[in-house]
């Protein structure tokens, strides 16, 4: 085990599986001379040349419909975008082809790419750059999507998604790139797809959450246990494939749940977890399932107003309150 | 504004500005290719002609559903270029694909069974008119989004540039895809990386009911090169000869040094934008589809094969009997191929299915993990 930040590990990642087999390649903007616009790739273009790591022009839908071609020949593209947000413009390829090429091809060809960069708010940087897209990810059939919460995750699941036959979104925070933790130095330290992770044991009520909220729904966890509430905290590390099994098991145990996420309310991953839960362990739960969600507006660039707007730990807090119907101060 | 250097070079090697009314000429017309290879064209351009009209026939009756892109009239432009390929290049196009398909060595049994939704299909059936593949054939697809098959083509080159192999990528795609964005960025880093892609613009002058002038603010498409220093060239896309001579050139080019090439092939489309819209109408006059179907590009080789006295009456008859009993058997093979049932819905979704957790959110796959 090494400290590393999470930046580190996913840059680890990254040099150990390009290490590891010829056909993965590093695609994106400022990737290779410039060392990542957030420094994930720094060092990589000194150690494997511009054949493997590839700075692209500002051409999002081109590097992204590119990296499917290059994966339907059989080489291993991760494709970085600098930001969620400018993956909309790379929507099309993503949604159109990577999706669609093995079942369109009933398996004739495979699409073994990455698709990864940072989602969901930093701070102040208003409604274009501050968007949380797991939702619209997820509900491709097709995709895969992840988003690591730790460092050591980050490792595990960008080293899942390189080694898998299917095009896989890895969606970081970018927030979270200097969160230091606990690394496996195992080059093969891989943390499978779909297996979701208790980040706190509890038995009053499950915070279920994913990505960057975790650390909030930790946070929220430690405020409860002052106010002598036993919360858990179950991350789901993968959205799909998704561990239905993990979310299950907490509700049985806690009967009350609360959904921590970035991104907006309306068709988001919440949602999708509240209606699994209703069909499949309805009469488990003890009060109705609620949501902390970023507002349902594009998100605002005043200090006062971004703050309003994004999920808080003093939200997840009343949340929890709520469901386990406690009266508060 | 002055064309690039590489731009101007190909264009002033004597193309025709209007490919389409640029005649063959005598003598150098049959690129030095035996008969044998001159009736291996004339077969492909005839099978592709017979097999649409039997698709037609058999959409007419229901037994091909969606939509349904015919070739008719192209025929020249997938043969004359395709022909000239090696059996490792690639080829991808957009959705008006079985002849690019059928050329590129996929079985006309496979195709017209793709095109009756059966597992025979070389998509299984899960692809349809638009989606036909071949992956021992080196033939990618079959993609319906317009334009978006043009970054496929260039990840492809990167392939091939990374393995440092000297296969080549054609990509094919409608005059109307140029407008798209995809477009561009494939050909700036296609230009800007020399990876080995010809992009092939089949101008069948409408992007379904608009003609071209009205789309484009630039008439002549080659010159679209010149914004990314890339050689082009204009060929008669009526004319199979011209277009494998000119796409022969860009692919020397290409296998010298991973140059790519737009090449601009004026052709015009005999039918309608799909099955299901008129062959003339309001954008475009009955005369005018007449006047084009003068040029047919298979009447035409025929001429200059006779003209040659490389081809008789006789090996013409054999020749389109033969092919119509293909088709006659494609549609028999289409037709005995089981359809695709429930235990096919699910499958090919994933690669890798083998994971942990829950990849489907519906009731049927509950039921069956339960």
């Amino acid at each position: 085990m090494a400290i590393l930040t999470y930046r580190e590990a996913l840059n680890q990642a990254l040099a150990e599986e390009m290490e590891r087999d010829p056909d993965v390649f590093l695609m994106g903007e400022e990737v290779g001379l410039y060392n990542g616009a957030y420094k994930v790739s720094k060092g990589l273009l000194d150690r494997f040349g511009e054949k493997r790591v590839v700075d692209t022009p500002i051409t999002e839908l081109g590097f992204a419909g590119l990296g499917v071609g290059a994966a339907m020949l059989g080489l291993r593209p991760i494709i970085e975008f600098m930001t969620f947000n400018f993956s909309i413009l790379a929507m099309d390829q993503v949604f159109n082809s990577a999706a669609k090429v093995h079942y369109m091809t009933a398996g004739k060809f495979k699409c073994p790419i990455v698709f990864r960069g940072p989602t969901g708010a930093a701070l102040q940087l208003a409604a274009q750059h501050s968007q949380a897209l797991e939702a619209s990810y997820a509900h491709f059939p097709g995709l895969k999507l992840a988003t690591p919460a730790t460092p050591a995750d980050a490792k595990g699941l960008l080293k899942a998604a390189v080694r898998d036959d299917d095009p896989v979104v890895i969606m970081e925070g970018e927030l979270l790139y200097n969160l230091k933790g606990e690394v496996p130095d195992d080059d093969d330290y891989v943390v499978p797809l779909g297996v979701a992770d208790v980040k706190r044991e509890g038995t009053d009520v499950s915070i279920i959450t994913h990505g960057k909220m975790v650390h909030v729904a930790l946070q929220a966890a430690t405020a409860l246990e002052k106010e002598g509430v036993n919360a858990e905290v179950l991350d789901l590390r993968s959205l799909r494939p998704l561990d239905v099994d993990a979310i299950l098991a907490s509700v049985q145990k806690t009967n009350r749940v609360v959904y921590v996420e970035e991104g907006w309310p309306y068709v988001g991953i919440g949602a999708q977890i509240v209606d699994t839960i209703q069909e499949e362990a309805f009469d488990y739960l003890d009060a109705p399932i609620l949501r902390v969600t970023q507002a349902d507006v594009p998100m605002p660039y005043a200090k006062m107003l971004e703050r309003m707007a994004k999920p808080s730990v003093e939200r997840v807090v009343a949340a929890c309150n709520r469901v386990l119907y406690r009266q508060t101060a | 504004m002055a064309q690039t250097k590489s731009a101007r070079k190909t264009s002033q090697s004597g193309r025709s500005s209007n490919g389409r009314d640029a005649g063959a000429k005598k003598g150098d017309a049959l690129l030095g290719l035996d008969k044998g290879e001159l009736h291996a064209m004339l077969y492909q351009m005839l099978l592709g002609r017979r097999f649409e009209e039997k698709s037609a026939e058999a959409y007419a009756i229901g037994k091909i559903g969606g939509f349904c892109h015919l070739y008719i009239g192209q025929e020249a432009v997938a043969v004359g270029s395709i022909m000239a390929l090696r059996p490792e290049d690639y080829v991808i196009t957009a959705y008006r694909d079985h002849v690019q398909a059928m050329v590129k060595g996929v079985t006309p049994n496979a195709v017209m069974a793709e095109l009756y939704g059966r597992v025979d299909g070389c998509a299984g059936g899960k692809g349809g008119s638009m989606h036909l593949y071949g992956a021992e054939q080196n033939f990618l697809g079959g993609w319906g989004i317009v334009g978006g098959q043009v970054p496929l083509a260039v990840g492809a080159g990167f392939a091939i540039k990374y393995r440092e192999q000297d296969s080549v990528v054609l990509c094919y795609m409608g005059e109307a895809a140029v407008n798209q964005g995809a477009f561009h960025e494939s050909l700036n880093m296609a230009a800007l990386w020399k990876l080995p892609v010809i992009f092939i613009v089949e101008n069948n002058r409408f992007g379904m009911g608009t003609a071209w002038e009205r789309a484009s603010s630039l008439y002549d498409i080659s010159q679209k090169a010149s914004a990314y220093d890339m050689p082009s060239a204009v060929a008669d896309g009526m004319d199979v000869i011209d277009m494998r001579r000119v796409t022969q050139e860009a692919i020397d080019r290409a296998r010298a040094d991973g140059t790519p090439t737009l090449i601009e092939a004026r052709c015009y489309r005999f039918m309608g934008h799909s099955m299901s819209d008129p062959v003339h109408g309001v954008y475009r006059t009955k005369e005018e589809v007449e006047e084009q179907k003068r040029k047919d590009p298979i009447t035409r080789f025929i001429e200059l094969l006779k003209d040659n006295e490389l081809l008789t009456d006789e090996e013409l008859k054999k020749m389109d009997a033969e092919i119509l009993k293909v088709c006659e058997e494609a549609m028999e093979f289409a037709d005995n191929s089981p359809e695709p049932g429930i235990e096919d819905l699910y499958t090919h979704v994933y690669a890798t299915e083998d994971v942990h957790g829950r990849l489907f959110f519906d009731r049927k796959n509950r039921l069956e993990q339960s």
